[in-house]
Parts: structure tokens; C-alpha cells; sequence
């Protein structure tokens, strides 16, 4: 069939563009969590400097526009370090991984204030230390509540990884409109090609953000007896 | 061994506890009744550095709990002084608060092995005799959420133990208990009672357990001590009015 | 490049209100889209046949989870070849914007509806109202007061995603910026500095009122 085999023949073209996608969402996203969890524990915290530093972050992040983030990083971070910056890659992951970053640690926040009380009461009585606290009871407790709204996060931040096409870097969206302005192509075709592609990226995605959930409600006993227990409110909006 | 000095308790405008003053001897075992909302439940937290006293001084073996020397002064404890008074408590609650994350072994042994630097072994070893004296030895491996509300409670003993506490408060550890598991839980308790030399301090409603089980009974009301004695006298012979009826109102509904 | 420069800054203002005043245009239409279309394909869901919903559930699963910016791109060449010239950019984008939160509204509609207590279901069937009647008089009012405070943040989200519409030539803030920068070698630190800030003020504002209202709605 001409359809199929027009698939066939676009594909190889779409590989490398596709590494690029798939490095921007991988990588955002990990940035994106390590932001989640060092101002999501912040806001949480008793320290009002702390608390203070965080939702200013967080706030600015959440309420200006990603593209605007983008663009705005592209302009600035070269001039702030004195470099000559190429990889404008490494900008994008920035971008996108403070931007998704900043929503997540409202779900970080959101999880861990979810924890029952007794739990911070019982971790005082055995003396636990604030880091002991998190790393043994409080994070292992508050983290398959936050895979859901993560894994929402994850996709919103795939679907934004198309923007980096904007500031240049060649991912699946640059490329497609690259080959469909050729004489010989026809851009609704390649167009096409990738918006199943990012649905099946989407769907890959949101799978293996549920097969995380079941392991990390497995690993705290929750399997066998299902202790219910108020979900952390979902603070995603979206992006 | 526990010694409150003119410890105020105050949440908003509500003074819970009202300028306190008793001290209570190695091993001795303590129960503190009242109503609810006399204050009993805040004289553990307070102990436990859940809460923070408003005025006064509370000493743990003569050492200030809540407040720490600095230049011959008092002043608010830090973490680190925090840490280093808790060691000698250990808490039992109402609700339990066994961590659901985490089988009964490593419930019992986490913070052995964090926080009091046991190596694992010892701490294992330790968990295993401590579980056969609750009689649970074959739960080591279950998560909480597969035991009953009794068994959870006599491993947050079991739990509590493994610090090897001076002293063991207490709260209500089995108002949020079906009746019929009561009895395990405070035969366990007597047991304990009788085998250590634990400093106790228990808030309960069981007044039969806190008869058979105490030296010292104190009587609470609206954040003052009404009645301090050995439980014959307090629950036999009451001498004040607020004694009886709390008393009165308690039996009534236990008969 | 270069540092910060406060002519440019005073130059790039009008172009810069220019570019919100058609940001706030598109904002309006598209969210005007997203509410009502969501409505509808919430209400289909609830009533239609199997033969309508499966396929309606396809479709919106498949706007979801596709970029935004590719789904304009794809439908402005789609109008090209289709129309033979260039449709507005403007009302292009705003629908393209409009339909892709339609599928996010849809999912906070359902949930409003979803969170209607069966005994009303129940006293509707008692009480054998007309469906239009019994959607517009009971049903509606109790799920737009429970799916008001997610509305209100996708609305939020699709005003900061309008810059995306630059990639089809709506002249919004951020094209705005890329042309003044492009014809004057300079221009985009202040543009992009301001865009950001212009965001922040009135989406922040916004964001508190939708979470005070969040907070009053859930006790």
C-alpha cells in the first residue's frame, strides 16, 4: 500500500529527532523531579526563609508561561555564565524541568502534608532525625499518592517538549515541518506521523507511570489490605 | 527520674495545664485519670517533645527536657538536646501509628539500628525475643495492615520497648481497641510491669488495669491535680467530690 | 544582545500591548470554545449510545495526549490545502487552543457530574422530568459548583499556553517580541523579561482566587 510504505520511508529520517524528544522528556522530566522534591520538601518546611524561598519559586514558575520560560532562558543563561552556549538542549531540560518541576513540588508538598499525623508523632518517639524521617517513613509512605498526578505531569511535560522546536533543537515536531516543506512531501502526512507518534509516547508513558504505582503500593503492604487514606489533593492544573 | 516545675500548657487561649508541680520516682508506675480535656493526655506529649511547654521546666533525670543550659541560663532546647533527652522515652499510642511501609520486623528494629547506632543482627536478634513476648512471632514478616487492631498495639509496644526506654508513657493504648482485644494488650502491659523496672506513666480508662498495675494514681481536672495517691486510696477512698463523680461516671459505664 | 536596555524596553511596550490585547482576544474565544465543547462532549458522554461515546472517548484521548502546538501546526496547513489560501491565524489558533482543553474541561465536567448524589438521579427518574429539563434545572448547577475551581485553572493554563500560537503567526506577545528582535538585532531579553512578568501579574492573582475558592468549595 502507498500509505505504508510512506511510513516506512519517513521513519529512519525520524530517529534522531526522536532521541532528541525522547532526551528532552526524559531528562526534564528526572530534572523536573529533583526540583519537585527540593522545593516540594522546602514549602514544607517549618522554616519560614525556607517555606518563603520556595513558593517564590515555585509561584514564578507556575504562573508565567513556559514558551516565555523558554525563550527567556535561551536569551539569558549564555549571557549569565559568560559562555558561548550551543546545546540548546541542555536550556531545554533546564526550562522544562524548573517549569514542571515547580507544579510537581506542589504534589510533593501536597503528598507529604497527606501523611497522618501520628506518623511525624511516631517518628519523634523513636527519635528519628528530620532526614531518617523522610527517607524511612514519610517519603516511602506519600510516594505511590504522588505517581497519579506525577504521571499527568510527565505527559503535560512530553506534549511540551514539542516547544523546543521553537527555540530551534531539531525533536519530532521541528523535524516534521522540516521534511513536509519539502517540494516532494506533503506536510499534513508528516504532521500525521508525529501526533501518533507523541499519542503513542503518551500512552507508553502512562503505562509505566501505573506498573511504578502498583510496585510502590506493593512495597508498602498496600496489595493484600488496601488501607484507605485520604488521596493527596491533586495540584496539577496543567501546564 | 520526671519532675514538672510550675508547667504551664497553654493552646490559644485555653490553659491546659495550669502551672504544674509533681515529680514522679524511678520505676514507679503512674496513672493519670480525669475527664477528657483535663489535661492528662498533654503531660505525656509534653514528656515526649511533641508539644512545647508555654512556662515552667520539665526535668528528665534531673536534665532539663524542654530547655537547655547555655552560660547558666535556660534557654529552648534545640534539636540536637531534643534528640539526646528523647532517648531515655518511649511512647505506646492510642491510634498505634505502626509504619504502614514497613513489615512488623523492620518496624521494630528501624530505629534501633538509626537511631541508637545497634547493628542489625543484635537489632534483629532483640526484635525476635521482644515479638515472642507480645506473642507475635510469627507476624515478623506481615505488613501492619494484615494484623488486628490488637496485634498492631502489641507491636507499637513491642516497638517502643526495642529503645529500651527509662521511661514508657502510655496514651490510651487501647481506647481505640474492639473490646474483645482489650484484655491481650493489658495482660501484656501487667506483664511488662512486672518483669522491668520501666518508668510508666499511663493515661487510661480502664480503671481495673490502672488499680492492678500502679503505685500512684494522680486525679486531674481542668489542668490541675485534684488527688495524688497509691490507687486504694484514690479509687477506694476518694476525698474529693470531682474524684467521686469522675469515678462514678467511669465505673457506671464500664458496669 | 547585550545588556538590559531601557529604550528598547520603552519600545517594546506598545508592540507588547498590542500583543496582549490579541493574547486576551484569544484567551476569550478559546476558552469560550474549551467551556462549552467540554460541556457538551461531558453531557454526550453521560446520555449518548455506546456507538457515539466510544468513538467521542477516542478522540478526546487522542487530542490529550498529542502537543497542542503540533495539532495548530497541523491544522493551519490543513486549512491551506484545504481553502486554497490562509485562514485567519487568529481565530485558527484560538479553536485549535480552544478544542485541545475541550478534552481537559470535558474530564472536569464529568467529574462534577460524577460527584452528584445518586438519590438525585434518583428523585429526577421519581419525579419523570424531561432530560433537557432535569440537565438545566439539577443536574448542571450542582456539577458546575464542584468542576468550578478546575475550569477556572484550565483557563489559567490556556491563557499561558497561547504563546505556543505563535508558531501560525498570531500576533501575540511573544511574536511580537520576535519581530521587533528580529528587525533590530536586540530586544529579546527585555521582551521575553516583560512577557514573563505581564504573566505573572495576571495569572497570579487569578490562581489565588481559584485556590481560595478551591479551599471554600471543599469544606
Amino acid at each position: 500500500m502507498n500509505f505504508i510504505s510512506n511510513v516506512a520511508e519517513a521513519l529512519p529520517s525520524y530517529m534522531t529527532p526522536l532521541v532528541v524528544t525522547l532526551s528532552a522528556t526524559v531528562f526534564g522530566s528526572l530534572f523536573a523531579l529533583v526540583v519537585a522534591f527540593g522545593l516540594g520538601l522546602m514549602a514544607g518546611s517549618r522554616l519560614l526563609i525556607l517555606r518563603g524561598v520556595a513558593r517564590t519559586i515555585i509561584e514564578f514558575f507556575r504562573g508565567t508561561s513556559l514558551v516565555v520560560q523558554l525563550f527567556w532562558f535561551v536569551v539569558v543563561i549564555p549571557q549569565l555564565f559568560q559562555v558561548r552556549f550551543d546545546a540548546v538542549i541542555i536550556v531545554a531540560i533546564l526550562a522544562l524541568g524548573m517549569n514542571y518541576g515547580a507544579y510537581a513540588a506542589e504534589v510533593v508538598r501536597g503528598s507529604i502534608a497527606a501523611v497522618p499525623q501520628g506518623q511525624l508523632e511516631a517518628c519523634v518517639a523513636l527519635n528519628f532525625s528530620y532526614w531518617q524521617k523522610m527517607r524511612l517513613v514519610i517519603i516511602p509512605q506519600a510516594w505511590p499518592e504522588m505517581i497519579p498526578p506525577l504521571s499527568t505531569l510527565a505527559i503535560l511535560l512530553l506534549k511540551g517538549s514539542s516547544l523546543v522546536s521553537l527555540v530551534g533543537l531539531a525533536d519530532l515536531t521541528f523535524h516534521a515541518q522540516v521534511m513536509g516543506r519539502r517540494p516532494d512531501q506533503e506536510m499534513l502526512f508528516h504532521l500525521g506521523m508525529i501526533l501518533v507518534m507523541y499519542f503513542i509516547l503518551s500512552y507508553l508513558v502512562a503505562s509505566g507511570m501505573r506498573f511504578l504505582e502498583r510496585r510502590a503500593k506493593r512495597g508498602i503492604g498496600q496489595e493484600p489490605v488496601a488501607t484507605r487514606r485520604p488521596r493527596a489533593k491533586d495540584a496539577v492544573a496543567v501546564g | 527520674m520526671v519532675q514538672f516545675e510550675d508547667v504551664v500548657k497553654r493552646f490559644g487561649d485555653l490553659e491546659v495545664l495550669q502551672g504544674l508541680n509533681f515529680s514522679i520516682a524511678p520505676s514507679e508506675r503512674v496513672t493519670l485519670i480525669g475527664p477528657s480535656g483535663s489535661g492528662k493526655t498533654t503531660i505525656l506529649r509534653l514528656l515526649m517533645t511533641l508539644e512545647k511547654v508555654t512556662s515552667g521546666v520539665i526535668r528528665v533525670e534531673g536534665e532539663p527536657l524542654s530547655h537547655m543550659k547555655r552560660g547558666g541560663q535556660l534557654v529552648t532546647a534545640n534539636e540536637a538536646h531534643l534528640r539526646q533527652v528523647r532517648k531515655k522515652i518511649g511512647m505506646v499510642f492510642q491510634q498505634f501509628n505502626l509504619f504502614p511501609n514497613m513489615k512488623v520486623m523492620r518496624n521494630i528494629t528501624e530505629a534501633p539500628i538509626h537511631t541508637l547506632g545497634v547493628s542489625k543482627d543484635e537489632a534483629h536478634e532483640r526484635a525476635r525475643e521482644l515479638l515472642d513476648l507480645v506473642g507475635l512471632s510469627d507476624k515478623a514478616d506481615n505488613y501492619p495492615s494484615q494484623l488486628s487492631g490488637g496485634q498492631q498495639q502489641r507491636v507499637a509496644i513491642a516497638r517502643s520497648l526495642a529503645m529500651s526506654p527509662d521511661i514508657l508513657l502510655l496514651d490510651e493504648v487501647t481506647s481505640a481497641l474492639d473490646p474483645e482485644l482489650v484484655a491481650d494488650v493489658l495482660d501484656l502491659l501487667k506483664d511488662i510491669a512486672a518483669t522491668t523496672d520501666i518508668t510508666m506513666l499511663i493515661v487510661t480508662h480502664e480503671m481495673g488495669f490502672a488499680r492492678d498495675v500502679s503505685d500512684r494514681v494522680m486525679m486531674f481536672d481542668r489542668g490541675v491535680v485534684v488527688e495524688d495517691g497509691p490507687p486504694s486510696q484514690v479509687m477506694g477512698q476518694p476525698e474529693h467530690e470531682r474524684t467521686r463523680t469522675f469515678l462514678k461516671a467511669v465505673l457506671g459505664e464500664e458496669a | 544582545m547585550g545588556s538590559w536596555s531601557w529604550d528598547r524596553a520603552g519600545e517594546l511596550l506598545p508592540l507588547m500591548m498590542e500583543g496582549l490585547r490579541i493574547l486576551l482576544l484569544v484567551t476569550v474565544i478559546a476558552s469560550a470554545v474549551a467551556l462549552i465543547l467540554g460541556l457538551i462532549v461531558a453531557i454526550v458522554n453521560r446520555s449518548a449510545p455506546k456507538a457515539v461515546t466510544v468513538p467521542l472517548f477516542g478522540v478526546m484521548e487522542f487530542i490529550r495526549n498529542t502537543p497542542v502546538l503540533v495539532q495548530a501546526i497541523f491544522v493551519w496547513a490543513l486549512l491551506i490545502s484545504m481553502l486554497g489560501t490562509s485562514a485567519s491565524p487568529m481565530w485558527t489558533g484560538a479553536i485549535v487552543l480552544g478544542v485541545h482543553y475541550a478534552s481537559y474541561t470535558a474530564e472536569a465536567y464529568r467529574a462534577g457530574i460524577d460527584g452528584i448524589p445518586k438519590g438525585q438521579w434518583e428523585a429526577i427518574t421519581a419525579l419523570s422530568l424531561p432530560k433537557p429539563r432535569a440537565w438545566w434545572a439539577v443536574l448542571l448547577p450542582q456539577a458546575l459548583r464542584k468542576s468550578t475551581p478546575a475550569l477556572g485553572n484550565y483557563v489559567i493554563a490556556l491563557f499561558k499556553e497561547v504563546p505556543i500560537l505563535s508558531a501560525i503567526g498570531v500576533a501575540e506577545m511573544v511574536t511580537q517580541v520576535e519581530g521587533y528582535a528580529g528587525a533590530n538585532y536586540g530586544g529579546s531579553l527585555e521582551g521575553f523579561t516583560m512577557a514573563g512578568l505581564i504573566f505573572l501579574v495576571i495569572s497570579y492573582p487569578i490562581a489565588l482566587l481559584m485556590r481560595k475558592l478551591e479551599n471554600r468549595l471543599a469544606n
